[in-house]
């Protein structure tokens, strides 16, 4: 079986899917929820089953809203079929009161309108988190980089090895990333403290992924000495074929589980993480791995040059 | 390590035996069985988030110019101080953490009156000038006061009655009526401070006269004693607000030459005596302060206890019946999960995927454990993590058997395909789990600074199910196949391994 001679068809695969996701992130921004730009969530359950409409809904915030707290044209979202998650600029206790109150008088059909979460985020707080984040991935790219260099350093090159993971690491951010924006703009998901930890669960995960694919490339290489090296990660991408398959089934299986039977509250981060899941083993299978042959072909020496075919 | 199998698993099974003793206990106590004391006496209840019980998340900052720095000791300070004013509160496992550099994050499980929350948390300390008479107690004893008890006025003060029958004969009637509100939280700190404290601090069993409270100060500030018109070194000014100048200036006339303490939450801070009588309603407090200790009693006096001032800049209420929502679900879909993988393993490995299971069942036991031991607060994230561990697990037991399925192929007897695969897999088990184990530290540290406790949650329970499938993988799986070899013979079933005749 010769995986690594299809490598560009891969990269375009990959790619199909990441320019899209870039696209989707200029044109139409990550939709941040308040966790990074600040405002007030609230989830009200309805005890009738029936709740308002987002018209609706939006009508009540409208008339509510003031000068203090200009809580016009919330961001309406069912949860359930009883319950509504309201997103809107920051407002307090106050006007809460009032907006609940309202909704029981118009809407309650005489049962009980309870909060389900009421979450005040002040803007501050956000952009902190969002740049601690950003730190944070980037110093786990450099540390996990450092980390392969390390590991890696009996072999020829050692630190392509580190750099063609964090490669793949940052696809798989992208893809994330990417997802995130293009189902926040057609779906209306928003991006959380949730969805950060899914992001940085799957860097984790690609890495992980990653390294057991290498680990077999570096073993090889000393077994194999005098074979070519596109070989020889073809062979080590085929060997540890099966075991990246099953890992990424029984993760599959456990993330499939948990968005099918699991909460509500934590379904949208299941799916980012199955989608990244996926792109994890994708990606170390796929572009890792390959990207070490291109390098050491140095094979964009002819990628402007006119060939008949490929090696 | 695993020359002698049967005495590895007899040390796994004597630590499952622990695990599934302390997963299934609520509190365990080890007694000395010479003297019957407790050496071990702890509640391994497992500590559900906010998000799983519902509850409340407040988020405190240091109200203070943007400018300025909190030194971290001083935040520590205000996160201890705190916590002692929400136990009065009555809520069991508030969890309370610093957030550097000037936060701190609070979450209070069960609790369902945000109000009452962030109103004891904003409150100042209760400072009292206590009437000490002749014979102080010592600087840092635990003291009790009449401050608010029956019998006292509108304002919480005890007006001292010459017979003390009013005391005495109107107990059961008084207290229902005259309590006034003021007098509400001061009375519910010091019934419940005192349990977790009472060890370390001593106690008096006499109740002193409150002169005035911490409400009746004006202004407080630091002066040097030449300003003062006093001695060297420094004193503390302070005005009384006018409607207390005159209680006060009966009071030190009637008192010159005794003691009145000032008292923080019930615990003495400062035993200065009266000089002369105070009539204009403003005093200096002298004593042998350096700027630093006039600072401290300065800051204690303008604030209550707190050294830095707080306030709230978020707070977050999760809804009770959410989180048992999610809990039951994820709860359920994680047993569905397992099963399926438990099923997959056997399937596709046989008997070495039965061996596997029962490792992940012993993983599962002994991370549970350590939740409870440590102990983790766990959240929906929290689960999230450990779910996905569990992948991690598995995944360490598949790359050993991929590799045993290989060496066996290649001719190799099963012993030597046992120490062999799993010597080949562990290589990229160790740099695998490594690199996750990196990222968890980066998690943490992030969820730390920020006080993003799902964050942090999140990378606990995944930083602790990579360690223990570590442990579970390396140890529990490899024991467990070299006693099954003894038993069994490979070149007998073959098809037990997952490898059929053709395939070899």
């Amino acid at each position: 079986m010769n995986l690594i001679k299809y490598r560009y068809l891969y990269f375009a695969i990959s790619l199909l899917v990441i320019i899209p996701g870039i696209l989707a992130l200029i044109i139409w921004k990550l939709p941040l929820g308040i966790d990074f730009t600040g405002g007030s969530l609230l989830e009200v359950k309805f005890a009738s089953g029936n709740p308002p409409t987002i018209a609706q809904v939006e009508s009540v915030y409208n008339g509510i809203s003031s000068p203090a707290f200009k809580i016009a044209n919330p961001l309406v979202q069912p949860l359930g079929t009883d319950s509504l998650s309201i997103r809107s600029e920051a407002m307090d206790d106050a006007t809460k009161a009032k907006v609940v109150a309202a909704l029981q008088q118009q809407y309650s059909e005489g049962k009980d309108v309870t909060i389900l979460n009421f979450t005040q985020v002040s803007a501050a707080v956000g952009q902190e988190v969002t740049r601690g984040a950003a730190i944070a991935v980037g110093l786990a790219s450099l540390a996990i980089l450092i980390y392969i260099w390390f590991a890696f350093r009996k072999v020829k090159n050692a630190y392509r090895f580190g750099v063609a993971a964090v490669i793949a690491t940052v696809h798989d951010a992208l893809v994330v990333l990417g997802i995130g924006a293009i189902l926040g703009h057609f779906l209306g998901w928003q991006v959380d403290s949730l969805f950060l930890t899914a992001l940085l669960t799957v860097i984790g995960f690609s890495v992980h992924d990653t390294i057991v694919v290498f680990d077999r490339i570096r073993e090889n290489s000393n077994i194999y000495r005098r074979v070519e090296f596109e070989k020889v990660v073809n062979h080590s991408v085929v060997q540890t074929l099966d075991r990246s398959i099953n890992t990424q089934l029984t993760v599959m299986i456990t993330l499939l589980a948990l968005a099918l039977f699991g909460g509500q509250s934590i379904r949208h981060f299941v799916i980012i993480l199955l989608v990244g899941v996926f792109s994890g083993t994708f990606s170390s299978i796929f572009n890792a791995s390959p990207i070490l042959v291109v390098w050491e072909n140095k094979e964009w020496r002819n990628w402007f040059r006119r060939k008949p075919e490929t090696v | 390590m695993t020359r002698r199998p049967y005495v590895t698993l007899v040390i796994i099974l004597l630590l499952m035996g622990l695990a599934l003793w302390v997963d299934l206990s609520k509190q365990i106590s080890i007694f000395n069985p010479i003297n019957n004391t407790p050496i071990v006496n702890r509640n391994v209840d497992l500590q559900l988030g906010l998000d799983l019980r519902g509850g409340l998340q407040v988020l405190l900052e240091a109200d203070l110019p943007t400018n300025s720095t909190v030194s971290s000791a001083d935040l520590a300070t205000t996160q201890k101080i705190l916590q002692n004013r929400v136990n009065g509160l009555g809520v069991s496992e508030v969890l309370m953490q610093s957030a550097p550099p000037n936060r701190i994050v609070a979450e209070f499980p069960g609790l369902q009156d945000p109000q009452q929350v962030v109103a004891a948390l904003q409150e100042t300390g209760l400072l009292e000038f206590v009437d000490f008479g002749d014979a102080p107690p010592g600087v840092g004893t635990e003291i009790q006061t009449d401050f608010g008890t029956a019998g006292a006025g509108p304002n919480g003060i005890v007006t001292p009655s010459p017979t003390g029958t009013a005391t005495a004969t109107s107990v059961p009637t008084n207290t229902a009526v005259s309590t006034p509100t003021s007098a509400a939280t001061p009375e519910a700190t010091s019934a419940a401070t005192p349990a977790p404290t009472a060890t370390a601090v001593p106690t008096t069993s006499t109740i002193y006269h409150t002169v005035m409270t911490g409400s009746a100060l004006a202004s407080v500030n630091v002066q040097t004693g030449q300003a003062a018109g006093t001695a060297s070194g420094f004193v503390i000014a302070f005005t009384l607000k006018s409607d207390w100048s005159s209680v006060f200036a009966d009071y030190t006339g009637a008192n010159v030459g005794k003691i009145l303490g000032i008292v923080l939450d019930k615990k003495v801070i400062s035993t200065p005596s009266i000089n002369s009588k105070i009539d204009k309603g403003q005093g200096i407090i002298e004593g042998n302060f350096t700027q630093d200790s006039a600072n401290e009693l300065a800051i204690n006096l303008r604030y209550g206890s707190l050294p830095i001032p707080v306030k709230v800049v978020e707070s977050q209420s999760v809804g009770a019946t959410l989180g048992a929502e999610s809990v039951q679900r994820s709860l359920i879909a994680g047993i569905i999960g397992l099963l399926a993988v438990i099923l997959f393993m056997v399937i596709y490995y046989r008997l070495p995927g039965f061996v596997a299971d029962l490792a992940l069942i012993i993983y599962a036991l002994i991370s549970l454990m350590l939740f409870k031991l440590i102990p983790v607060v766990l959240s929906l994230p929290g689960i999230a993590g450990f779910i996905l561990s569990i992948g991690m697990a598995v995944d360490a037991n598949i790359l050993i058997f991929e590799r045993l399925k290989e060496e066996l192929r290649a001719g190799r007897t099963l012993r030597q395909a046992i120490d062999l695969g799993w010597a080949r897999a562990w290589l990229s088990i160790r740099d695998a789990n490594i690199s996750t184990l990196i990222t968890c530290l980066i998690l943490f540290i992030f969820g730390n600074t920020f006080g993003a406790s799902i964050v942090k949650g999140f990378s606990v329970t995944l930083a602790i199910g990579v360690l223990v499938s570590l442990f579970t993988a390396i140890i529990v799986t490899r024991t467990f196949l070299h006693i099954v070899l003894d038993n069994v013979k490979f070149t007998e079933h073959p098809r037990w391994f997952g490898i059929t005749e053709e395939s070899r």
